[in-house]
């Protein structure tokens, strides 16, 4: 007989798709909810392709277990290596599945998928469908939801908003006796708060770029849904790491990313010598500028690895108040490179440098700034290891070499268990980027893509195999006393209330103004927390946050419409990033140490002995009277392959940087990387 | 291009900085309320486009006449123009509002934009519309490749550089709504239970092209024939063209729309002879 279970998923992207196919396809109904209409989710955005070895890979040497090798090593350690393993050797399963979709994959002349090179592999490994990669697996994702919608299994709930996890009993750790029932959720239309039941609750909510200010991310990305989810008791993982893209267009509402082609195809990088200079750049003659890149290491000039572009930027710009304009911008200049050359071999670039930034680079040097563009941390997943657990962890692995084990299913991770991708509250899962597992400390170029579909398909079996044979088999969730839902109902309600009871009243300030105290979050969030760290400045930002904390405690509103307020779900936003962002704060001044995207330069080197250690913080929401933070460390599974160093600080002081793929299949490091390393 | 040609033409006067520019907004509380108009003076900087003067709406609530008033609605994502969410009239014409810069369409000091929304679809709030329609039509043609579940059964079919590159452009249809906007047989509909007769859309008919050149798609084909000879179909497209010109991602519709019309007549020769 049918399991008349029904399971929640919330978020619409990737990662929210591919598990509701999943979930659906095994006959359980699934209740869909997404603020946006699915289809408008931020996995559109993706570009550059999805990793999965192929056989053309294979038969050269490359295999399923470099692809984890190179994953291992991007993310500097900080990932449980039985999940990464999985994922990829489950890759090829993923790109085979969206190919039978229809997603129309670049093509050889024999019909069969293209494939590119992309950050630091000898191997071509890289699917791409035109340069909207994401948006074409997302569109195919999406139509077969909707061939479930049309079926009945699927009930989509897009314009809702996630408010709460509703938990039955105590939380308190992994096997506590509090367990997920439901959500409470409000449409953003008619602004009616409800609660649902749900046998399991998958969040797939995506990232949190917004607590950093402008992103590359949509707007809709605050991580608003997962700290609420920490507020109710979810562990958050490596909050403190976020990767920050070198180039990207500076916007007035948001940024864009540039592909670090411009770079290899001889953009050099500078800015005015003389502070405040003003005039427009190209009446600025060539001694009057400062190629910091060059200047510095002279020896790779602009061509130095991603990371260090980004750190020297950010130096120039939020350090020395060197930025074009006094602006955190500096100048990729190409005007010296032929435009029909640059139009052949990087037209994409130009045409949405040109679109928006409304200037054409071909003559006009384009002005660009890092930014953030991807959320490593997020809420805290278990695993159950798979069957391949060898005696001591494996030195590097190098091309052509055997692998020491076969891509069976389930040798990383256990094949369908429950367990995968569950958050510390029993029935309450994490998939995608909102949470912390596989990228580590810092993400190999597409990856993204891959981590998000395979956590829909491969752990969406576990969801399935949890509410047909685990605790809700057990004990329905149809049993659950109906006063929990209505309780949680009333307690946001009354926050909602207590929100829009701000609007009428005193005269409204800048102080109290929900919108300038979120900018004011992001500012300083971006200022302290993304490509340089120090104690101070984050002691600092804690002292800050801690302000703009209070000023929301006293936010007036704007608006007090009872339809579609969108006043009302930014405000609630603000508050909730703001927890984030401290949270983030705290987690990075804690990590006395430099790995991957989390740089602190009054420690600059990576300290195994005291922090391969994946951070785990929860929140005391208050029952003694105040909020805290409760941060700890966990250790990280490094059974596989031995953590070697991964020095790519130092090389323009050591030993030159071997070319491209040989440079440890690194693509943070590789210079010959032909393509954007992000999606 | 027409839109980018349009751009320099715009872009010929020399944007005045740190100027401010009138915002004459439709605005309207509801379904069913009836509409009024608001005006807001906002500071630009370089780079503007008109998500970012929303946004600073949004911050600072006040008309031009210093009446207090209600933040905006509006619809936006990705501000990338990939998710097609912030679709509207920008000075009469639709676009998506993400690339609509300031520097370009109003560089003078107080010049004026015009923000509608768009006038094919219920509106929400605001410049904020309801475009389910659309997806409905999506579910109307079969919008899908029917596979045989999400399981490890290998790959899909072979398919040649060209037969992709048809695809792909097709593929890249976020459903913005610029299409029926500009389209004169589409007419706004508020009653969903007439959406299934009423005329689908370009975008319907150029998705139905998409999976009926595929090679796991094209088993409903005849399904989605079907739905393009009943009401509402293909026969109703007057030819007149908008919908191609609007497009923000260049796709060809009216090519689609011509196939589906030999398609739809082959298929009612056939059935016709069936009988």
């Amino acid at each position: 007989m049918q399991n008349q279970q029904r399971v929640i998923v919330v978020g619409g992207g990737l990662a929210g798709l591919a598990a509701t196919v999943r979930i659906a396809e095994a006959g359980i109904p699934v209740d869909l909810f997404s603020m946006v209409p699915v289809k408008r989710s931020h996995s559109v955005c993706a570009q550059g392709g999805i990793n999965a070895c192929n056989e053309v890979a294979r038969q050269q040497g490359y295999s399923e277990y470099q692809h984890f090798d190179e994953t291992i090593y991007g993310g500097d350690y900080l990932a449980d290596q039985g999940p990464v393993l999985e994922m990829a050797n489950f890759a090829p399963k993923v790109i085979d599945l969206l190919d039978r979709m229809g997603v129309p994959f670049n093509r050889t002349n024999e019909g069969q998928r293209d494939l590119r090179l992309f950050g630091g592999s000898l191997f071509k490994r890289t699917h791409f469908a035109g340069a909207t990669t994401g948006q074409q697996l997302l569109y195919a994702l999406d139509e077969q939801t909707r061939r479930y919608e049309a079926s009945g299994l699927v009930k989509k709930y897009e314009f809702w908003e996630f408010l709460w996890p509703v938990i039955e009993g105590e939380v308190s750790g992994t096997e506590g006796d509090g367990r997920c029932v439901g959500i409470v959720a409000q449409d953003m239309r008619t602004m009616q708060t409800r609660a649902f039941r749900g046998a399991s609750v998958v969040m797939a909510t995506g990232g949190c770029g917004l607590v950093f200010g402008k992103s590359t991310n949509s707007i809709i990305c605050t991580g608003g849904a997962a700290s609420r989810c920490y507020q109710a008791g979810a562990w958050y993982g490596n909050g403190e790491m976020i990767q920050v893209h070198p180039t990207a267009i500076p916007g007035a509402d948001k940024c864009r990313l540039m592909s670090e082609s411009a770079r290899g195809e001889g953009g050099r990088v500078w800015v005015p010598s003389k502070k405040g200079d003003d005039r427009k750049p190209a009446d600025i003659p060539e001694s009057e500028r400062w190629y910091f890149l060059e200047e510095r290491y002279p020896k790779y000039g602009n061509l130095v690895p991603r990371d260090i572009a980004t750190r020297e930027i950010f130096d120039v710009c939020v350090n020395d108040g060197m930025g074009v304009a006094g602006q955190n911008q500096v100048y990729l200049d190409l005007t010296h490179k032929d435009p029909d050359y640059l139009t052949r071999k990087l037209g994409g670039i130009m045409e949405i440098y040109e679109k928006f930034a409304g200037e054409d680079p071909r003559f006009t040097p384009m002005r660009i700034f890092p930014a953030v563009h991807y959320s490593m941390g997020g809420m805290w997943t278990q695993y159950t290891p798979g069957s391949y657990s060898p005696e001591t962890p494996h030195r590097e692995h190098k091309p052509g070499m055997v692998a020491p084990v076969d891509t069976e299913p389930g040798r990383g991770m256990a094949l369908g268990d429950p367990k995968n991708m569950m958050t510390n509250i029993p029935g309450l899962y994490a998939f995608g980027e909102v949470n912390f597992a596989y990228h580590g400390a810092t993400r190999l170029g597409a990856n993204a893509l891959l981590s998000c579909i395979f956590d829909g398909l491969y752990c969406g079996q576990g969801v399935v195999n949890h509410v047909t044979q685990g605790d809700p088999a057990d004990r329905p969730v149809e049993k659950v006393d109906q006063s929990i839902y209505d309780q949680a109902v009333e307690r946001e309600q009354a926050k909602a209330d207590r929100l829009l009871d701000t609007v009428e009243g005193a005269e409204a300030s800048d102080d109290t103004n929900p919108y300038l105290i979120g900018k004011e979050m992001g500012e300083v969030m971006e200022a302290s927390c993304t490509v340089v760290k120090t104690a101070e400045r984050l002691n600092k930002t804690l002292d800050t946050l801690a302000g703009l904390r209070e000023r929301f405690s006293r936010a007036r509103l704007s608006d007090a419409a009872a339809w579609t307020n969108q006043s009302l779900s930014y405000s609630r936003a603000v508050g909730d990033m703001l927890i984030l962002a401290e949270m983030i704060a705290k987690c990075s001044l804690l990590r006395e140490e430099s790995r991957g995207s989390h740089y602190r330069t009054d420690f600059p080197d990576r300290d195994d002995e005291r922090f391969l250690k994946t951070t785990v913080a929860s929140f005391d929401g208050g029952a003694h009277g105040v909020e805290q933070h409760e941060i700890g460390y966990r250790d990280v599974q490094t059974m596989l392959v031995k953590p070697r160093p991964r020095t790519y600080g130092k090389v323009e002081e050591d030993a030159p940087e071997k070319k491209g793929p040989t440079a440890s299949g690194d693509p943070a490091t590789a210079r010959t990387d032909p393509e954007p390393a992000s999606t | 291009m027409s839109s980018s040609t349009a751009t320099k033409s715009q872009s010929d006067r020399q944007p005045v900085a740190g100027r401010l520019v009138r915002f004459n907004i439709k605005r309207c509380e509801g379904p069913g309320k009836t509409s009024r108009w608001e005006s807001f003076n906002v500071p630009t900087e370089p780079g503007s486009n008109v998500i970012s003067c929303l946004q600073w709406i949004a911050a600072h609530p006040t008309t031009v006449e210093g009446k207090k008033t209600t933040p905006v609605v509006w619809d936006s994502g990705c501000l990338e123009e990939v998710c097609g969410s912030c679709t509207m009239l920008v000075n009469g014409q639709v676009r998506q509002s993400c690339s609509a810069l300031i520097d370009n369409i109003a560089p003078g000091e107080g010049d004026e934009i015009t923000l509608e929304p768009m006038s094919k679809f219920p509106v929400m709030r605001d410049l904020w519309v309801d475009r389910q329609r659309m997806f409905q039509a999506l579910e109307r043609v079969k919008a899908w490749v029917p596979i045989d579940g999400s399981y490890n059964l290998g790959s899909g079919p072979k398919e040649s550089p060209d037969q992709q590159a048809t695809r792909y452009v097709l593929s890249t249809c976020m459903s913005c709504g610029c299409c029926l906007e500009a389209c004169p047989q589409y007419n706004l509909e508020e009653d969903p239970e007439k959406w299934p007769t009423s005329f689908i859309g370009a975008h319907a008919l150029s998705q139905t092209r998409l999976f009926n050149e595929h090679e796991t798609g094209k088993r409903l084909k005849k399904d989605r024939l079907d739905v393009l000879m009943g009401p509402g179909g293909v026969s109703d497209c007057g030819n007149a063209q908008n919908c191609v010109k609007v497009c923000p991602k260049e796709i060809p519709l009216t090519e689609s729309i011509a196939a589906d019309g030999r398609a739809v007549t082959m298929h009612a020769i056939t059935s016709w002879f069936r009988r």
